[in-house]
């Protein structure tokens, strides 16, 4: 394996690893705030904030990591990204700091203020969608070189179907994935109440997610038929995934296997992840920016490697002591030891 | 504040941000240290009282981490938004330490999620003071490699540009260059030293609202003790920093002492304003000083403003920058030492109100001096970005839209800055010391 292609795995797997947790996140705001609207706060406030304070900020690490990876494996798409980006990238920008600000002066802070548990829903929706624009633009077409200079076409981005089909499967993803870990989760606690919800929500948003999910594949065929060919080849990847995901929705509508359902989740997720950027390959921003032309030098390669070989080493056994307390721990998660 | 370049309008929302950030960021540095002190008094000297402290302390605490967490989200995307062409650079040549620090990051913020959340978790609690550890090392780690980020941009090192073309990367090189060593210490230490100030001041002034209780007198002694060992410490290194510019940024250190014409037994100048006809007025003369600054002998040859190319002389604002920086700095290392004097020896003005206010001032002034000092560093190295490699024109962005995001960031940092306040009083004055350890109260001397 090339260093490029170790680079852009290392990279989107962090990717993958904020879509996951970052959906659990948002979608947990959403519902949250969706809750206090229908009057079943009751229902679902404890086990929401119970599962999210402890992990919200390593669910931002997660975002760090994947935009200081690039830079550092590709700095060309700093000059790209960053030059085109600057409008959706500051508002995703804005929106992330509401919401990891409602973690400090909402939860530490015990006094619920409700104009700010809406907001901090709204950006469980908003700040996906403002993100997945960077999905769009990378399928290319929407970004043409004056003087030498990128620049994206607002007019083009906003009227396309591309984009909008990746914003509304970014957002039922986000409900979906959200949903599905929320009942395990619950189920968990021993919470018959908020198990139930969790499991209905996860059932209406299923069926949307298939739904968008073609919907892109369709886009894409107009669009930019390169890559549309090139998912096409891989269409056993996403035959896979859709097999779990109706194992998922089996599990849930049987009511049973929680945690089984939730690893099949991630599952259909990985394989549609993974299958959406081989087929992605070769191409950071198409046509203008391949991974080999825009890849950082040798020495910089290797040692970033070497640093990420380090941290991961350090990282995993702390995440695994973060799962261990906060999610597998029976007394925590049912709520009989509690926050400081 | 709408500016019709976007250089001017990307340098604006960069030091906007910055300045912005670098509050919660001081503080994020410099606090865990004073938890893991009160945690560890606490457990050896068996007293309830400084473990609540660590308690109180790391609770709001993590407010000003959260908002630091977002904070500096956005000054690491707003790097590559704003300056796409410096990133495109630079990460070829200093991604290392920058990556680096967000594995020191996500290393703290993991053990701080657990050391928040596990206090009733565990019956030792040594156990659970082991957790800060990694919070405080992770916390130094990332001021560490960021620092280095920064003094890359002041002495870029470790790479060769050939037409243009950067050959010869080595990273190592790149993260050890010349700036790195005063840099780096010089920004770990004043951390420590403006958090210890911060929570002398909250302890200060809550002895002055009225409480008499003994818990706030031990976290003022403890913190202005510790405070004014820190304090030494950037003095002192603030006297390197002076040696490294001298020989590093001689145009850095000769517009922050207003000093123009290259000369042996160069005098230094303290204060003074600067009229139209850049005469200087007002200014205290020490002789032989900036020679002694820059190079440790008085008659060292300090080269002036005057032998450097116009465009790429620094603004002489900095000179203010420099002086209120100092001024606070020697101001609450006297503040510190007299008040520490003072308890060993019993003298009672240090326990009076008016000190005490002093002692109030000291939080807020350190702050105010880390921005001094960033001001200075930052604008001293103007016209560059990568200092004599690429100015900050070349490497702006050229979107249109910077003004737009300007006015958007403000009101965010405002929404911020403004809700910080409002939830640390909500978290604190409603939950005063003495209700809190009522319980465990056991006949406590009124010291």
């Amino acid at each position: 394996m090339s260093l490029e292609i170790l680079g852009i795995a290392v990279l989107w797997t962090f990717l993958f690893g904020y879509v996951i947790i970052g959906s659990i996140d948002y979608g947990a705001g959403f519902f949250n705030a969706y809750s206090i609207i229908t009057g079943k706060q009751h229902i679902l406030s404890k086990i929401i904030q119970q599962y999210l304070s402890p992990v919200w900020e390593i669910t931002n690490v997660f975002f760090v990591f994947f935009f200081v990876g690039i830079v550092g494996f590709f700095p060309q798409t700093a000059y790209y990204i960053g030059t085109i980006f600057l409008i959706p990238g500051s508002i995703g920008l804005i929106l992330l700091a509401i919401r990891g600000s409602y973690y400090a002066f909402e939860t530490y802070s015990s006094k619920g203020h409700k104009g700010y548990a809406f907001m901090y829903g709204l950006t469980g929706l908003l700040i996906p969608a403002s993100l997945s624009t960077v999905l769009a633009i990378s399928e290319g077409g929407f970004v043409y070189l004056e003087e030498g200079n990128p620049v994206l076409d607002y007019w083009e981005l906003f009227t396309s179907p591309v984009s909008w089909s990746i914003v509304a499967l970014s957002i039922v993803a986000v409900l979906y994935i959200s949903s599905v870990f929320l009942t395990w989760y619950a189920n968990q606690t021993g919470d018959e109440d908020a198990t139930n919800l969790m499991r209905k929500y996860a059932l209406i948003w299923a069926v949307p997610l298939i739904i968008t999910a073609v919907g892109i594949v369709y886009e894409l065929s107009f669009h930019n038929t390169e890559h549309y060919n090139r998912l096409t080849d891989l269409w056993w990847m996403f035959g896979l995934s859709f097999i779990l995901w109706a194992l998922t929705v089996w599990l849930l509508w049987k009511k049973r296997n929680y945690g089984t359902a939730v690893w099949l989740l991630f599952g259909q997720f990985a394989l549609a992840f993974y299958g959406y950027g081989i087929s992605h390959y070769p191409y950071l921003l198409y046509p203008h920016l391949t991974i080999y032309e825009g890849f950082t030098n040798q020495a910089m390669a290797i040692s970033l490697v070497i640093v990420f070989i380090l941290g991961l080493a350090l990282l995993v056994p702390s995440l695994y002591l973060v799962l261990k307390l906060f999610l597998f721990d029976k007394d925590y998660v049912q709520g009989k030891k509690n926050k400081g | 504040m709408i500016f019709e370049d976007p250089v001017m309008a990307s340098r604006f929302l960069t030091l906007m941000t910055l300045t912005f950030h670098i509050i919660y960021a001081t503080i994020g540095v410099g606090i865990p240290l004073f938890i893991i002190i009160a945690h560890w008094l606490g457990i050896r000297k068996n007293d309830e009282h400084y473990i609540y402290m660590a308690r109180r302390w790391s609770r709001g605490y993590l407010v000003t981490v959260a908002v630091g967490v977002v904070t500096g989200t956005i000054i690491g995307l707003q790097l590559s938004l704003l300056w796409p062409r410096f990133m495109e650079l630079a990460g070829q040549i200093i991604a290392l330490p920058l990556f680096m620090e967000t594995f020191a990051f996500f290393f703290e913020a993991i053990f701080l999620g657990i050391y928040a959340y596990t206090w009733d978790r565990f019956d030792n609690q040594k156990k659970h003071f082991l957790l800060l550890i990694p919070v405080a090392i992770g916390g130094g780690m990332s001021a560490f490699f960021i620092t280095i980020v920064n003094s890359f941009m002041n002495a870029p090192a470790g790479f060769d540009l050939v037409n243009g073309e950067l050959v010869n990367a080595n990273p190592i090189a790149a993260m050890f260059n010349p700036a790195m060593p005063t840099k780096v210490f010089h920004v770990v230490v004043s951390s420590y030293m403006t958090a210890a100030f911060v929570l002398a001041s909250i302890a200060a002034y809550r002895l002055l609202k009225g409480s008499r209780h003994s818990y706030h007198k031990k976290a003022l002694y403890l913190t202005m003790k510790i405070g004014l060992i820190f304090a030494i410490a950037t003095a002192i290194n603030g006297d390197f920093s002076g040696k490294y510019l001298a020989a590093y940024q001689p145009e850095k250190l000769a517009a922050a002492e207003w000093h123009f014409e290259t000369d042996d037994y160069a005098p230094l100048l303290m204060y003074g304003i600067l009229d139209e006809d850049q005469e200087v007025k007002y200014a205290i003369k020490v002789p032989y000083m900036l020679s002694i600054l820059g190079f440790g002998n008085p008659a060292a040859e300090v080269i002036g403003l005057n032998d450097f190319p116009e465009e790429e002389t620094p603004p002489l604002i900095v000179h203010y920058f420099f002086d209120s920086m100092v001024t606070i700095g020697s101001f609450m290392i006297i503040l510190a030492l007299i008040y520490w004097i003072g308890i060993k020896r019993g003298w009672t003005f240090v326990k009076s109100r008016i000190y005490r206010w002093l002692i109030v001032l000291g939080g807020p002034l350190s702050i105010l001096a880390i921005e001094f000092g960033w001001w200075m560093a930052e604008v001293g190295r103007q016209p560059w970005i990568l200092r004599g490699i690429m100015t900050v024109e070349e490497a702006a962005t050229t979107s249109d839209y910077v003004n737009v995001m300007i006015i958007l960031f403000a009101l965010l940092y405002l929404i911020l800055g403004v809700g910080t306040v409002v939830v640390l009083r909500r978290i604190f004055k409603n939950n005063p010391v003495e209700k809190e350890l009522k319980a465990v109260e056991q006949g406590d001397d009124q010291a």
